[in-house]
């Protein structure tokens, strides 16, 4: 089988390989750029814990080949802080106690700015159905709703300030 | 293996054939080949875990005998529709489309589907639009699952459309996922096929040689198998708009947020001048080799005025002409109960729609 040489755009920088067709993204991502944080959970495009950006749309990178993204902008959990300061979403997860293992994080994180950018003021039931991609098998999702809910009154406040 | 319904249907009896070998208690209606692929492979998911938990100590080792990776393959990406088409007439029966891949990567990873070449309609973009012309609504083959739930216009026509997009995989998967891919693909547990046999929707295919336009009901031959040849690609989905006094709805029961359904209930009813019903349209999802249209229930409806009674026995009709199998998601019992329930709350919903 041939390989293809293919360009992407993750979190800001340039990057290329040479991949075969079968390779999957999220494998490129762990794998090729050693970015690790993007997780493989179920591998069957059921959990969320690949979850990354594709162009500014979310996506299960374990269920899409990095073929397919080629020259694309992607983004993943490693483009989220901004250097030594969290992403407010990563603050809300630590503040909210949005996490236990943590496996599920990233996905959850990737989904939930996702989500936010769409709806910047989501109710509850509206947060839920947004992450319902994404399972958590360790909190109940509970502190996960206040997690995104505490991100959203801070992104919120941030653009109004701007 | 290339038979007029396609490579796949020869890369599905392979499968089946491995799939029954592992399973704990043997489908007794594996007796045929034809029959390995009905029943228990409905749901890709659902088969996956069924293998996954099934002994494999006769099969060697997980990491060969459940492989996560899909096989090898050969991938191109067309620059156009025309391109597409005449990669797919050189590679007659080798080569399969790539729309959204949520779908098709699963099977894949299975070896459920090991085509040669995939060719990703990623950059065929005139595919995506949603648009009205005339008395009927134009899907392109690529339009987003989600594309169709915040489409206002259809969503206003058609609420059956938002329900049925609405209730496809999660957010992530509606993002990517495409109504052709889905159509295409044809898994009875998927939605849109029920929905667009209770619209009597068009299927628009297209080949180097020219187009066909091929009414849905008819389109789904059997379990992954459809009308489309292996050279064609789904182009377009032609909805008829309803007229005055038409409403629709689309029941699904899920066992989790997200799921296939384990049975789906699509009604599209319109209540003439005389207050009876002029049109029916009743499509049920995962209750049969294939999506189908209950027949038997439509004429029960036709031509009759809307009552509780009238509904309570079309359900039934709908339910006795489903053939459901047990499987995870239920035994077949269980699911007819089922038909009868979802048909009524669509058959329900529909009418306070129709009425406005």
């Amino acid at each position: 089988m041939t390989t293809h040489h293919i360009r992407v755009t993750v979190n800001g920088t340039e990057r290329e390989a040479d991949v075969e067709p079968r390779l999957l993204l999220v494998h490129l991502l762990r794998e090729n750029f050693g970015l690790t944080g993007t997780h493989v959970g179920c591998d069957t495009s059921n959990c969320g814990a690949c979850t990354i950006h594709v162009n500014g749309t979310s996506a299960k990178s374990c269920t899409m080949l990095a073929v397919q993204a080629d020259g694309t902008d992607i983004k993943t959990i490693e483009g989220m802080a901004d250097g030594a300061t969290l992403h407010p979403l990563q603050q809300a997860f630590w503040d909210q106690h949005g996490l236990q293992c943590g496996f599920c994080t990233p996905g959850m994180i990737m989904q939930s700015a996702w989500l936010l950018g769409q709806n910047d003021d989501p109710t509850e039931d509206e947060i839920r159905a947004g992450i319902s991609g994404n399972l958590c098998r360790c909190t109940g999702y509970v502190n996960i709703v206040k997690s995104i809910q505490q991100a959203a009154g801070e992104l919120r406040a941030a653009g109004q300030a701007e | 293996m290339v038979t007029k319904k396609g490579v796949v249907a020869a890369n599905f009896v392979d499968a089946g054939t491995k799939r029954a070998d592992t399973r704990a208690t043997p489908d007794p209606r594996a007796a045929t080949s034809y029959c390995l692929l009905a029943g228990p492979i409905a749901n890709p998911t659902h088969t996956f875990i069924r293998w996954w938990n099934a002994p494999s100590a006769a099969e060697g080792t997980w990491r060969n005998d459940r492989p996560m990776i899909p096989p090898a393959f050969d991938y191109v990406r067309p620059v156009d529709l025309g391109e597409a088409l005449r990669i797919l007439k050189e590679r007659e029966g080798d080569a399969k489309v790539l729309s959204g891949g949520f779908s098709l990567l699963p099977l894949m990873k299975l070896r459920l589907a090991q085509p040669a070449l995939l060719v990703d309609l990623r950059d065929v973009t005139d595919l995506d639009g949603i648009s009205r012309v005339g008395d009927e609504f134009r899907i392109g083959g690529r339009a987003t699952h989600r594309r169709i739930l915040e489409d206002a216009a259809l969503g206003a026509a058609l609420p059956i459309m938002r329900d049925a997009a609405a209730g496809i995989g999660d957010p992530q998967i509606r993002n990517w996922g495409t109504i052709g891919g889905s159509v295409a693909h044809a898994d009875p547990a998927a939605d849109w096929p029920a929905v667009l046999q209770a619209l009597h929707a068009s299927i628009v295919v297209q080949s180097v040689d020219g187009e066909r336009v091929v009414p849905a009901r008819g389109f789904f031959v059997d379990t992954f198998v459809t009308g489309i040849e292996p050279t064609e690609i789904l182009t377009e989905i032609r909805i008829p708009v309803p007229g005055k006094g038409s409403g629709g709805s689309y029941q699904k029961l899920e066992r989790r947020a997200g799921d296939f359904s384990t049975v789906g209930c699509a009604v599209q009813l319109t209540i003439g001048g005389d207050g009876r019903i002029s049109q029916i349209g009743i499509g049920l999802t995962a209750v049969g080799d294939a999506p189908f249209a209950a027949t038997k229930a439509e004429d029960a409806l036709r031509g009759a005025k809307p009552s509780a009674e009238i509904f309570r026995e079309a359900a039934g009709a709908a339910s006795r002409q489903s053939r459901p199998a047990d499987d995870s998601h239920g035994p077949a019992e269980y699911k007819r109960a089922m038909v009868t329930e979802m048909t009524t709350r669509a058959l329900d919903a529909a009418l306070v729609r129709a009425k406005g």
